[in-house]
C-alpha cells in the first residue's frame, strides 16, 4: 500500500496522450499477461524453436536435387513460418478471444484508444516474440546448417514484415469466429494445418505437382516462405517476387476490411 | 455559450438494433454543467442504449447527440479525453493486479492521476497488488470507478455504478459522487436503485419502452404523483358508509376484498377526515397505511400506465372516480 500512495507526491500529468504512448500502455499490460500465462508461452516461445527440428529429419530424406534448395534453405524460411503461426498467429487468436470474453476490448472502446490501436497494441508483444524469434532462428540456422549470407536479403527482411502485419489482422478475423477462449484455438486450427502442409514449411512447393503448387501458392503464409526463401538463395526472380508480394498485400487487406467489418468487441449473449 | 450550459444534448435520439427492434424512440433531454441527471427504467427500457450513443460506442438511428458541444462519435478525439465511462459490465485482464490495471488506463488517459490517488478515491489502495480475478463484484466496480475517474472527467457516465456493493460500498460511491458533482463534474447516472436517483440526482427521467416517460426534478416527478392511504374497511361497513370521499380531497379509490385503497393530492387533510370519522364511528382502521407519493410510486405508475396505454385502453382500469 504505502508504495502506491507515495504515488500521490508526484506531478500529475496534463499533457494529451498519444497513438503512440496508448498503445505503448496496452502492449506493457499484454507483455505481463503473456509472462503470466504459462501456456500461451510455451506456444509462442518454445513450439517454434524446437518445430524446425522435427521437421528436420523429414528434410533431410527429400529429394532435393534439380530444385536449387538445400537443408537450410528448407528449414530456414519454415523456422520463420512456424514462428509467425505459433508465437504471432496463434497467440493472437487466443489473445483477442480472452479479452473480448473478458469484456477488456468493450472497456477499452470507451476510452481514448481508437479501435485500431486496440488491436495493434494488443499484438505488439506477440509481434515482437515472432520478429525476435525469427532473429534468433537466422542465427542458429547460420551458425548451424551453413546456410550463408542471404543473396538478397530485402526479399527476406520484406517477408518477414509483410508476415508481422498480415498475421496479426488474420488472428483478429480468426478471433471473431470463435465463441469463447477455448474455441478460438479450435477455430485458428484450419489455418494453422493449411499453412504447414501447403505453405511450404514441411513440404517446399518445389517439391509439389505443378497444380497443387499454383493453387498452395495463394495461401497467406506461402508467400512469406517465397520471399524469405528467395531472399537466401537469391533464385526469386522479380516477377515472382511481386507475385508474393500481391498475395501477401492481399491477404492483408482482406484480413483488415474482415477485421473492420465484422471484429466482435464483446461476447455474444 | 451553449455549449457551456448543455454538457450533454439529445434530440429525438433513436437507436435500431437488427434493422427492425427500436430500443431507443426519440429521446430528447439535455443536462447543465454541473448538474447530475438520473435515467431510470424497467430492464429493456432502453437506458444503457442511450448512454452507449452518449458515449460515442455507436452511430444512432436518428436524432442528434452533442457531448461538451460535439458528436461523440465522430468527434470522438475531441470528447474522450474529456469524459470518463464506467459501464455496466467492462471489464480488466484477470490476471492483472489492480495497480497493473490502473497503469494501463492511465497511459491511455489524458492528463491521469497517479494510481495510488485513485485507488485511493474508491477505498482500493489496500487491494493494489492483488489480481483482479482475486477483487469482489463490489471490489471490481470500484476499480471500475476509479479508472473512469483517473482522467478527472468534466463529464461521467456511470451506468448502474452500485449494482453489487454492500450497502457501505453503496454509501461510500454516492458520497464521492457528490463530491465530484460539488466539484463541478456533470454526471448522467443510470440505476435501477430508485433510492439512488433519489439520493444523488438533480433532475431525473423515467424511461419506458424506449421514450421518456416522465421528466423533472425528483421532487416534481413526485410531486405529480398521488398520494395514498389504505386500510382494511372495518366489519359491518360497506364503502357507501364512509364519509364522502370528494370531500376529503379523495381523488379516487380502489377496493380489494376489503381492503380500500384512496388516492388523494391532499394527503393530510384526507388522512384528517379519515381519521375524525372513524374516532366518531369508534371503528379500527386495521392496517392503516398513510403514504406520501415516492419515487418509487411514481416509478411504478408510469410503467404501469404507459403499460395500460400500450394495451389500447382495452381493459377498464379498476379504479372509481370519487364522486
Amino acid at each position: 500500500m504505502s508504495a502506491v500512495v507515495t504515488d500521490r507526491t508526484k506531478p500529475a500529468a496534463t499533457a494529451g496522450t498519444t497513438a503512440a504512448g496508448r498503445m505503448r500502455a496496452l502492449a506493457r499490460a499484454e507483455l505481463t499477461l503473456i509472462g503470466r500465462s504459462k501456456g500461451t508461452l510455451f506456444t509462442a516461445v518454445f513450439v517454434p524453436l524446437v518445430l524446425p527440428f522435427s521437421v528436420r529429419s523429414s528434410i533431410d530424406s527429400m529429394d532435393l536435387k534439380g530444385t536449387g534448395l538445400t537443408v537450410g534453405s528448407v528449414l530456414l524460411p519454415s523456422a520463420i513460418g512456424f514462428s509467425l503461426l505459433f508465437a504471432v498467429y496463434s497467440a493472437l487468436v487466443g489473445v483477442y478471444a480472452a479479452r473480448r470474453e473478458e469484456l477488456v476490448l468493450k472497456r477499452l472502446r470507451t476510452g481514448e484508444l481508437r479501435d485500431g490501436e486496440i488491436l495493434a497494441g494488443a499484438a505488439v508483444p506477440s509481434v515482437s516474440i515472432g520478429l525476435a524469434q525469427s532473429l534468433v532462428l537466422v542465427a542458429a540456422c547460420t551458425a548451424f546448417l551453413d546456410v550463408g549470407a542471404p543473396q538478397a536479403p530485402y526479399y527476406a527482411v520484406l517477408g518477414l514484415l509483410l508476415g508481422l502485419v498480415m498475421w496479426p489482422a488474420l488472428a483478429a478475423v480468426t478471433a471473431s469466429f470463435s465463441r469463447s477462449v477455448e474455441s478460438a484455438q479450435v477455430a485458428a486450427m484450419p489455418l494453422l494445418l493449411l499453412s504447414m502442409l501447403g505453405s511450404g514449411t514441411v513440404v517446399p512447393l518445389q517439391v509439389m505437382p505443378d497444380r497443387l503448387a499454383s493453387v498452395c501458392e495463394l495461401l497467406p503464409l506461402t508467400p512469406v516462405i517465397t520471399l524469405v526463401r528467395g531472399g537466401w538463395t537469391g533464385d526469386l526472380s522479380a516477377h515472382g517476387a511481386l507475385g508474393a508480394v500481391a498475395t501477401a498485400v492481399a491477404w492483408t487487406v482482406l484480413a483488415v476490411f474482415a477485421v473492420r467489418r465484422w471484429f466482435r468487441w464483446e461476447p455474444r449473449r | 455559450m451553449e455549449t457551456n450550459e448543455r454538457v450533454i444534448d439529445v434530440t429525438d435520439l433513436r437507436r435500431v438494433y437488427g434493422g427492425s427492434y427500436e430500443a431507443v424512440r426519440g429521446v430528447t433531454f439535455s443536462v447543465a454543467r454541473g448538474e447530475l441527471f438520473a435515467l431510470l427504467g424497467t430492464n429493456g427500457a432502453g437506458k444503457t442504449s442511450t448512454v452507449e450513443l452518449l458515449e460515442g460506442l455507436a452511430v444512432p438511428a436518428g436524432g442528434r447527440v452533442r457531448v461538451l458541444g460535439h458528436d461523440p462519435y465522430t468527434e470522438r478525439d475531441l470528447v474522450r479525453p474529456r469524459v470518463g465511462v464506467m459501464l455496466q459490465e467492462g471489464g480488466f485482464p484477470s490476471e492483472l493486479t489492480v495497480a497493473e490495471a490502473v497503469r494501463m488506463w492511465g497511459g491511455c488517459t489524458s492528463g491521469a492521476r497517479p494510481a495510488g490517488e485513485a485507488l485511493e478515491l474508491v477505498g482500493l489502495e489496500r487491494r493494489s497488488r492483488v489480481r483482479v480475478k482475486q477483487l469482489s463484484g463490489g471490489e471490481k466496480r470500484r476499480l471500475d470507478l476509479a479508472l473512469a475517474l483517473l482522467g478527472r472527467p468534466e463529464v461521467l457516465f456511470l451506468d448502474e455504478p452500485t449494482t453489487g456493493l454492500d450497502a457501505e460500498g453503496r454509501r461510500a460511491t454516492w458520497n464521492l459522487v457528490r463530491e465530484l458533482r460539488a466539484e463541478g463534474t456533470t454526471v448522467l447516472l443510470t440505476t435501477h436503485y430508485l433510492e439512488e436517483a433519489e439520493e444523488l440526482a438533480d433532475r431525473l427521467a423515467i424511461l419506458h419502452e424506449g421514450r421518456i416517460a416522465a421528466e423533472g426534478r425528483v421532487d416534481e416527478v413526485v410531486a405529480a404523483q398521488p398520494s395514498h392511504i389504505s386500510f382494511e374497511l372495518p366489519d359491518g361497513y360497506f364503502p357507501g358508509d364512509l364519509p364522502p370521499l370528494a370531500e376529503l380531497g379523495v381523488s379516487g379509490h380502489e377496493t380489494d376484498g376489503r381492503t380500500i385503497r384512496l388516492r388523494t393530492d391532499e394527503l393530510q387533510r384526507a388522512a384528517t377526515g379519515l381519521l375524525l370519522w372513524a374516532r366518531d364511528a369508534r371503528v379500527e382502521l386495521r392496517g392503516l397505511d398513510v403514504r406520501s407519493a415516492s419515487l418509487e410510486e411514481a416509478f411504478l405508475r408510469i410503467a404501469q400506465d404507459a403499460r395500460t396505454e400500450t394495451r389500447a385502453g382495452t381493459q377498464n382500469r379498476d379504479e372509481v372516480a370519487a364522486r
